[in-house]
């Protein structure tokens, strides 16, 4: 490796690999060559080494990159073979692309979650290439016995300048396979100027397969006598089977077996809730087996709770003082002496993740082991949570990911495998459990449900000299660690111990509330409520001081600089996703590139229709950077459209672009989505929805018909591209909705409130 | 016994006749593109034509289906080529692919019945056509690419 390529120190590759991975190891025509370098990979002089398998080539010159990532509507097959192909010197049309297995020792961590498969892997793919490139120049060299500093390789060829011999990357396969692993001096990474693919739009490889209905997700699956689960989960979190009588079930034409699954009490992390599972021979007949069982449950300890009664908690939560995570200056003084003091209260419900596909797994057990496949973000979790709930280790378990259909977060748990596992087993036939949309719904890790209270204080001239920020909400850590009532360090850095602001008294506050369903993460998790209430909030103290919301914005951001995070004044360790704040710092500078940006390219502050007006909002997650404005149009009825969303993102260094401004506009659509009618309601200890009838989502006409996307240039270390869309759309939206109408919108959903308040306004 | 035509082949059914089409052509005939999103008829992820209608087989009996004429994603077109398919490709329109399926169906019958589709008549019939990645932007677009290809 070179210690100084696209403008990154060694630090930074160490940095980027993570734990131990520092060298990669190109696997060259399957496994001999791989257990090869198992065996004897060069090392670096500190750490020890973890091989990444990423690439294969064929004698024929087929390029084979292996994607260790799961493909859940991110592009990420299309961008790791672009980073592999691009640093290889490949044809793009001689490259394919092959899903891994589930398996830690060789790929390094493969949980695709927390938008991070480009900043964790954009180094260590580009590695894979460049030492696959260096290896092939080296067997050019050796063929035609000259310096390899004489040859070079392009487009699939290798070429020896002096001479014009050429040679195809698969007349080469045969001599690489035999030559040493090129030493660090030999693999050069590429100037970003010699991209080929790297920052150009690429179709995605699945296209074809996806527009013929030959594309293969967790649904699909079949197998030679196969069975079909479908299960009656306890209604409520942590209830059980009483009783149960499946005598009509068994009758249902097709049911084969009726089998009873242990419940994991509370809290359940990974497991499966259990219940009662229907197998049937087809999908139908496990449907109505399973509506013909009688069960009766034991409700548990969660059996009453009610959202309208736990909101009143959560409020109350936050109007008084809570654990401080964050205090710099004297906000409580600074607040009795503004000239001009507001505060505002801010509730958002449980979402729920309502991906398309709903949850599906195969599996076959065997002689001991067990054969998964699933649409799984996470093939690690699965396996290891199916090796623990079946008691055996986990090199019997092995994890296929097929293409999943959405995920955005729910198929990281794994506990809809080890149900189809434990049935697998239970049966001995190959068994698919299929979650209904119903299950889906009523079953979910639901995204938290949040109340927040702020306080501001404005001096004469409007400037903010104090900020009071509280906030509440069921922890994701409550469903793996008893007794968890305050949020994690990640989840208050998720917007505000993070805060970029440069307001000389800030408190932060976080109050304690119990989780009485199964919490999880969902696209851009605990950032979406903290960025609605602080945008919103900033919103209002914009129109307090009488300011332009963006000017005042860019003004609460303050100068140009690097946060800090040392002298921020936290109470707890300051999260920045699992990156350092050397190479990821919180750069304001990047803020209000993104905030100037989008308010030039949106038309901010020029004149709209009667009735029409615009909102905006900006958040860094996921080490990105995003501004979104928002432009609704609020009709007299109440009735809210959006002709138009306008979104810039500093996403540093961009491998696709096309699929950079896919995730803007469907972040876009589903934060626009969450905004208006995003809600799961608990009664008597479960969900009230349970399908898209009442839980709605965004449909098309709910889609903006005038969308712009603005990515920032950058050569900067990748961000995240995934998520940072989602939090800025709330607030945004409802700043536009205020401008339009007056009406602050501090409670979501927007739908009920809007209509009937506007149309007796109006 | 239930006969059709399923994408171009008689095929005859001997089970339940109130089984949704959407598990006959998934689960017994293996055309698994026709998508399970919500067994409602509320996302339309399980479009499929039934003489030419775009129906929601989670909710169509097998039985409404005799004697008539069947056309899943798989028969839309032998290789991908149909209009809307290309405008599809055209204008990189799957994020996760899942709902796709359905979409093009849908899309497919929209513009058999109305060739050149306003927003407000694409927004109409695709709004049945739930989409949770939120590729909404460009199958507007590449039904109105498609429109502009279509008889050229």
């Amino acid at each position: 490796m070179t210690s100084n390529t696209a403008g990154m120190e060694r630090r930074d590759f160490v940095q980027l690999l993570g734990t131990g991975a520092l060298v990669l190891v190109v696997s060259l025509s399957g496994c001999r060559r791989l257990s090869d370098a198992l065996r004897g990979a060069p090392r670096t002089a500190t750490t020890s080494v973890t091989p990444a398998a990423y690439l294969r080539l064929e004698d024929t010159g087929t390029v084979t990159v292996i994607c260790h990532r799961s493909e859940m509507g991110q592009g990420i097959r299309t961008s790791i073979a672009m980073i592999v192909a691009d640093e290889l010197e490949a044809d793009w049309s001689r490259v394919k692309v092959e899903q891994a297995l589930g398996d830690e020792k060789t790929y390094g961590s493969q949980n695709t979650d927390g938008s991070r498969s480009i900043r964790d892997f954009y180094t260590a793919l580009r590695q894979a290439g460049a030492t696959g490139r260096a290896l092939l120049e080296a067997a050019a060299a050796k063929e035609w016995n000259v310096p390899a500093s004489e040859v070079e390789a392009r487009d699939h060829v290798v070429a020896h300048r002096s001479s014009g011999r050429k040679l195809d990357y698969g007349q080469l396969v045969a001599t690489a396979r035999d030559l040493p692993m090129p030493g660090e001096s030999a693999i050069r990474l590429k100037q970003p100027e010699q991209f080929r693919y790297i920052g150009k739009d690429m179709p995605i490889v699945d296209m074809a397969d996806m527009i013929t209905g030959a594309a293969q997700y967790g649904m699909d699956l079949r197998r030679e006598g196969m069975l079909v689960a479908v299960i009656a989960r306890p209604p409520v979190y942590g209830g059980t089977v009483k009783s149960v009588d499946s005598t009509a079930a068994e009758k249902v034409a097709g049911v084969e077996r009726v089998v009873r699954l242990e419940s994991t009490p509370p809290p359940s992390g990974f497991m499966p809730l259990g219940g009662v599972a229907v197998l049937a021979r087809n999908t139908w007949a496990a449907i109505q087996g399973r509506q013909q069982l009688r069960v009766e449950w034991e409700k548990g300890p969660n059996a009453t709770y009610d959202s309208a009664v736990f909101r009143g908690e959560l409020e109350r939560s936050v109007r008084r003082s809570g654990k401080v995570v964050r205090n710099q200056g004297d906000a409580t003084r600074a607040l009795q002496s503004a000239s001009k003091r507001i505060q505002a209260d801010y509730y958002i419900p449980h979402l729920g993740h309502a991906q398309m596909e709903p949850l599906a797994a195969l599996a076959t057990f065997e002689n001991g082991k067990c054969d998964i496949w699933a649409p799984t973000q996470h093939p690690q979790a699965a396996r290891d949570t199916v090796a623990l709930a079946l008691k055996i280790p986990v090199e019997d378990v092995r994890v296929s990911v097929t293409l999943l259909g959405g995920g955005f977060g729910r198929k990281s748990k794994p506990d809809f495998i080890v149900e189809a596992a434990l049935l697998a087993r239970e049966t001995g036939k190959p068994v698919k459990v299929v979650w209904t949309r119903e299950d889906d719904i009523q079953h979910d890790y639901f995204h938290t449900v949040a109340a927040q209270h702020l306080e501001g204080g404005l001096d004469a001239s409007g400037k903010v000299t104090a900020w009071l920020h509280r906030t509440a909400l069921p922890s994701i850590m409550a469903t793996f660690v008893p007794g968890t009532v305050y949020a994690g360090e990640g989840e208050v850095g998720q917007g505000v111990t993070d805060l970029p602001f440069a307001v000389p008294n800030l408190r932060c506050e976080n109050g304690p509330a119990a989780a009485l369903t199964r919490i999880g993460w969902y696209r851009s998790v605990i950032n979406i409520p903290h960025a609605f209430a602080i945008w919103s909030f900033a919103d209002e103290l914009a129109h307090a001081a009488g300011k332009d919301p963006k000017d005042f914005f860019l003004q609460l951001i303050g100068p140009e600089r690097i946060i800090d995070m040392t002298k921020a004044g936290l109470a707890m360790k300051p999260w920045n996703y699992d990156r350092s704040f050397e190479d990821y710092p919180i750069d304001t500078a990047r803020y209000r590139r993104v905030l100037e940006l989008v308010a030039d390219k949106s038309g901010w502050g020029k004149p709209l229709a009667k009735g029409r007006a615009r909102g905006i909002a900006v958040h860094r997650s996921f080490l990105s950077y995003v501004a979104t404005v928002i432009q609704v149009e609020v009709k007299s009825d109440g009735t809210v459209s959006i002709p138009r969303a306008d979104v810039a993102i500093d996403a540093g260094t961009v491998v696709n672009p096309d699929r950079v401004r896919a995730q803007m506009e469907g972040a876009t659509i589903m934060g626009i989505g969450n905004t208006l009618y995003g809600e799961i309601s608990f009664k008597e200890g479960r969900p009230v929805q349970s399908n898209y009838t009442d839980y709605q989502v965004a449909r098309i006409d709910a889609a903006p018909r005038e969308f712009g996307v603005y990515i920032v240039p950058s050569k900067d270390l990748p961000g995240g591209v995934g998520e940072p869309g989602v939090p800025p759309v709330a607030p945004a939206l409802c700043n536009a909705i205020f401008a339009a109408t007056g009406r602050r919108i501090r409670s979501l959903p927007v739908a009920k409130q809007l209509v009937g308040g506007i149309a007796s306004a109006g | 016994m239930i006969s059709m035509t399923i994408n171009g082949r008689g095929q005859e059914f001997s089970g339940d006749g109130a089984m949704p089409l959407l598990w006959y052509l998934r689960d017994e005939l293996g055309l698994t593109g026709t998508k399970f999103g919500c067994g409602v008829s509320a996302c339309g992820a399980c479009t499929v034509h039934l003489d030419g209608q775009a129906v929601r087989a989670c909710v169509t009996p097998v039985s409404a289906a005799e004697g008539k004429k069947v056309v899943t994603i798989e028969g839309l077109s032998r290789d991908g080529s149909h209009p809307v398919q290309r405008a599809w490709r055209e204008h990189n329109v799957p994020q996760c692919g899942y709902c796709q399926t359905g979409q093009i169906m849908q899309a497919a019958a929209l513009l058999a019945a109305t060739p050149r589709p306003s927003d407000a008549e694409i927004d109409r019939a695709m709004a049945g056509n739930i989409c949770r990645c939120g590729t909404y932007i460009r199958i507007r677009t590449a039904i109105h690419a498609a429109a502009g290809k279509d008889r050229s």
